[in-house]
């Protein structure tokens, strides 16, 4: 191990950062693929049905059926569609979605932190990031010359800033509490007390503008079948589909972990179990906030527009600067 | 504000059935692998029979391609001859074909055979990829000579023929006092015929 670490040091910069983003890209496109098995699974439990579970044991070799499925699809584009966006716009959802990750801590040991780049405006960074997201589903929608797809991409923006602007305040009460945009920084601030305890109300607050962020039941109004055929991705079919989909669970997967991050505590351990090391303990709240999103997609049916919308700027907005007003005081109050 | 506090226990509670259904029992049948339980009577694929000495059953009379109500069984006799015998009888269905696709599975053809020649098996499975296929002629639905007579109308099995595959472990859906099938549909149909005795 000491032998590897040497190696490490030794080499330079850009070396490590590709090697690390290598890695980091493997781990996070695997973690797609059983995410979605674990959603099929869990969706199917839900229903009593048994999921899927024809491809290898237990269905475990499904991701790579689907995969295959996905390459060997003929790549379809409308007539009326602008060519240049529309085969641009998967890849902006897939870069802006991997793109996050460059800065997401997962670990620390010996006082060094797991992640590519320890930014210190972390959290403003993700943020930016993350709204760069919305570009791909709206240009792809618009640029599919095709109406369902046009009001997919419509819903998406108005959605899609809504919602970000509540969720962004959200975070604003942890970064009082932390006194710090690094991430890793807030996870050290957690040490004694997980924020979701001081900040219940913004994490709840949080919980619900993610669902939206990633366009998922309940509020998966992007996308609704019902009403919209496919919504944004109506016309976009293989590879490309597969692209948005991708972007769509490494999304979630983003909104996990900055959960993690910022409400529970991180990498650090709970009732001082120490003994299983903090990389897990932040896989295993991930997962535990991946569970409750496929468990809330089984659970509850999907909104009406304007309902959503009207719910985000008359409840959720008030609430989180309530939230962030009540915080601030407090905080200094308590000097 | 009342109101909204029972709209959030409602979606409590719906959040509670969703978790406890994960860990239910499911109802699937893993189909291709496991089969469920047919109805004794179960109408499937035809079968034409044979005798003891192993002639053929049917003598060509057309009777259940009249019988049929889809017209999906075309019968064309022939006289059988000291040198080419088919049958005990004068005549013999020189063709016999039945369109699957048209066939309805009502067993009228069944039931107007005067020496019950024609009967339908529990066999279902019939998938193929052209339809040409899918008409059946003597080669398909005649017993095979060294398959034995086939099965009587009246002592056909419950459930699937063993060489079919593996029958899953479900709960009988046969009522034996009644010999209705105990499924939902089933108990309704019970009750009410309860109601009417009553």
């Amino acid at each position: 191990m000491d032998a590897v670490i040497g190696v490490f040091n030794a080499a330079p910069l850009w070396l490590v950062i590709l090697l690390k983003s290598a890695l980091l890209l493997l781990v996070v496109v695997t973690t797609f693929a059983y995410a979605m098995l674990f959603e099929r699974k869990i969706l199917g439990w839900m229903q009593l049905r048994p999921g899927p579970n024809r491809v290898g044991p237990w269905g475990l070799m499904q991701p790579a059926a689907d995969a295959a499925k996905l390459i060997l699809k003929e790549d379809l584009m409308p007539k009326t569609a602008d060519p240049l966006i529309y085969k641009l716009a998967p890849f902006i959802s897939l870069v802006t979605a991997f793109g996050v990750y460059a800065i997401i801590p997962f670990g620390e040991s010996n006082g060094s932190v797991w992640s590519i780049g320890n930014v210190n405006a972390g959290i403003l960074l993700l943020l930016a990031i993350s709204s760069l997201g919305v570009y791909g589903i709206s240009l792809g929608g618009w640029a599919s010359g095709s109406k369902y797809p046009l009001l997919g991409s419509v819903r998406a923006t108005a959605q899609m800033i809504s919602y970000e602007l509540s969720m962004s305040m959200s975070f604003v009460g942890v970064l009082i509490l932390a006194g710090t945009t690094s991430l890793s920084g807030i996870v050290h601030a957690q040490q004694s007390m997980w924020f979701f305890i001081p900040q219940c109300f913004g994490f709840l607050i949080y919980v619900i503008t993610a669902v939206a962020e990633t366009n998922r039941t309940p509020f998966d109004l992007v996308e609704a079948e019902t009403e919209l055929v496919g919504g944004f991705h109506t016309e976009y079919s293989g590879l490309r589909f597969g692209s948005f989909f991708i972007a769509e669970y490494v999304n979630m997967l983003t909104v996990a972990c900055i959960a993690t991050l910022l409400f529970l505590g991180g990498w650090n351990a709970p009732f001082g179990l120490t003994i299983i090391p903090g990389v897990l303990w932040f896989v295993l709240k991930v997962g535990a906030f991946l569970f409750f999103y496929m468990w809330l997609r089984a659970t509850l049916p999907r909104l009406r527009y304007d309902r959503l919308m009207a719910f985000g700027w008359k409840v959720l907005l008030p609430a989180a600067t309530l939230n962030i007003i009540v915080t601030a005081i407090i905080v200094a109050v308590r000097g | 504000m009342r109101k909204q506090l029972a709209n959030v226990g409602a979606i409590l509670r719906g959040f509670s059935i969703t978790f406890s259904y994960m860990f239910k029992k499911k109802p699937t049948i893993e189909y291709p692998s496991r089969k469920k339980q047919h109805a004794p009577r179960f109408h499937g694929l035809h079968e034409l029979r044979r005798y003891d000495d192993g002639k053929e059953r049917c003598i060509g009379c057309e009777l259940c391609s009249s019988a049929c109500p889809a017209n999906a069984i075309t019968v064309i006799g022939a006289e059988n001859t000291p040198e080419d015998r088919h049958s005990p009888g004068e005549r013999f269905a020189a063709r016999y074909e039945i369109d699957q696709l048209r066939c309805i599975f009502c067993g009228l053809c069944e039931e107007a055979c005067p020496t019950d020649a024609i009967v339908l098996t529990p066999r279902f499975e019939m998938a193929d990829f052209r339809r040409g296929s899918f008409v059946y002629s003597k080669d398909r639905l005649l017993v095979p000579p060294d398959a034995g007579i086939g099965t009587a109308p009246d002592e056909r099995p419950n459930g699937i023929p063993s060489d079919l595959g593996l029958v899953a472990e479900v709960k009988s859906t046969m009522d034996p006092a009644t010999g209705y099938d105990a499924t939902h549909r089933g108990i309704i149909l019970k009750t009410q015929r309860r109601g009417l005795a009553e």
